[in-house]
């Protein structure tokens, strides 16, 4: 579907400073990722880090600085980028509590671009016998992993994570932790925000209250 | 396009179980075809002169009930946030929205339209037209409501919010709605006031979405 050409590679947040209302949150981060490389983005509560993911994503305007998608060396365009090869995981996961387990992933597959079936986002996060449950009756853990099936249904170049990890049990941390390390030996890129180290290899970047 | 199809799909269920979605909609209208002659009094002169503009004012009406809800739940459980992110774009995100939302309501408050003003003291000769107004009207209900719901995005009092909006915008669809039955019934043209209510109605259709791509996007952010 994505050629080549136009397969996102690289990553470059120069200076951007993003406030919410008239409270300034993070001042000049900078930021590069290439392909297979993952950033944990760590910081105290209310700092700005899920401000920060939101801006990557899109939804917010950063006040100043620049945040450019690469395919190798040449510049691809931020919209078109967003709406083919980014996957946003958020605190709050757009699953709606009336529709089953299996009617909403099939529906964010098919809208995120997914060609195969479910299969295998079902056995890598083990949501077989959830499938035919209303998403009201999962729990906080499996409503997280329903929500992380979606990035393996349609496979996207960027993951953004918003504490992806946070209501997981340790089994299924380990079972993360591998989806998140085939998805960096594909090429793909990963920025998650965390509290707790993650157990992968890569970079981190330490946000600070601005001043 | 197959993106399009789910969303489709998804709307349409999430639509018929919005805020009692049709029957809620159709009961609302029911109420009102009830309450009329107990307020006005039994006369079926009166009834029937009052039938189609009250049968038109109430359709109006009970078309604003499941509308606060038609992006507001997207807004708040971040699904919003997720469709931005889909390759379709947020305008034909709103259209399909609201087309969803026209099949679910609309339609089978067309469906109800006609009986009502029927049992008000309508002539049953003008069922066929009145239904066929009202279904107009829906469409341009739901396209211009969605307006009103995607700026009262993130809003306290949402709902008073979209009727200031959206009323007012409203009443060239009442004018021409129940202008056309009007016509008809005495004599007249019914096919020009028709022809600039389905005007009015398509035009709502083709700038709305973009409308409601800009007020989302400035709510999200």
């Amino acid at each position: 579907m994505t050629e080549n050409a136009s397969r996102l590679s690289g990553l470059k947040l120069e200076a951007v400073t993003l406030s919410r209302g008239a409270r300034r949150l993070v001042a000049d981060v900078n930021l590069s990722l290439s392909a297979g490389e993952l950033v944990s983005v760590t910081g105290a509560n209310g700092v700005g880090k899920t401000s920060l993911i939101r801006a990557i994503a899109g939804l917010i305007a950063p006040d100043s600085g620049v945040i450019d998608f690469f395919s190798g060396l040449s510049a691809l365009d931020a919209e078109t980028v967003r709406t083919e090869q980014v996957h946003l995981l958020a605190h709050q996961d757009g699953l709606k509590s009336a529709r089953t387990v299996r009617q909403e992933l099939t529906f964010w597959s098919q809208w995120f671009g997914g060609q195969a079936g479910l299969d295998t986002a079902v056995e890598a996060l083990a949501l077989r016998a959830l499938l035919d449950l209303e998403v009201r009756k999962l729990s906080a853990g499996q409503r997280r992993r329903l929500a992380l099936a979606r990035l393996v249904a349609a496979p996207r170049r960027l993951w953004l994570l918003d504490e992806p990890m946070a209501p997981l049990d340790a089994l299924n941390r380990e079972r993360l932790a591998e989806v998140m390390d085939q998805h960096l030996k594909a090429g793909g890129m990963i920025i998650a925000a965390v509290h707790d180290a993650l157990p992968l290899a890569g970079k981190t970047l330490q946000l600070e209250r601005a001043s | 396009m197959r993106a399009l199809r789910a969303l489709f799909e998804r709307e349409l269920s999430l639509a018929f179980g919005r805020g009692g979605g049709p029957l809620l909609a159709c009961g609302f209208y029911a109420g009102i075809a009830v309450m009329l002659p107990l307020a006005e009094g039994p006369d079926p002169a009166r009834l029937s002169a009052v039938a189609v503009g009250a049968a038109f004012a109430t359709l109006a009406l009970a078309s604003l009930i499941s509308l606060e809800r038609l992006f507001e739940r997207d807004f708040d459980d971040g699904a919003l946030d997720l469709l931005t992110l889909g390759g379709a774009g947020l305008a034909l995100v709103s259209a399909v929205k609201c087309f969803a939302q026209w099949l679910a309501t609309g339609l089978p408050l067309a469906i109800v339209a006609p009986l009502v003003a029927i049992s008000l003291g309508a002539s049953p000769s003008t069922a066929p037209l009145i239904g066929l107004a009202s279904l107009l009207a829906g469409l341009g209900f739901s396209f211009i409501g969605g307006i009103g719901a995607a700026l009262a995005l993130g809003t306290r009092q949402g709902g008073v919010l979209i009727a200031l909006i959206v009323l007012p915008l409203f009443t060239p669809l009442i004018v021409f709605g129940a202008g056309a039955i009007q016509a008809f019934q005495s004599g007249l043209e019914a096919g020009p006031p028709l022809a600039l209510l389905a005007a009015y109605a398509l035009c709502a259709c083709a700038l709305a979405p973009f409308a409601m791509a800009a007020a989302c996007r400035n709510a999200l952010n």
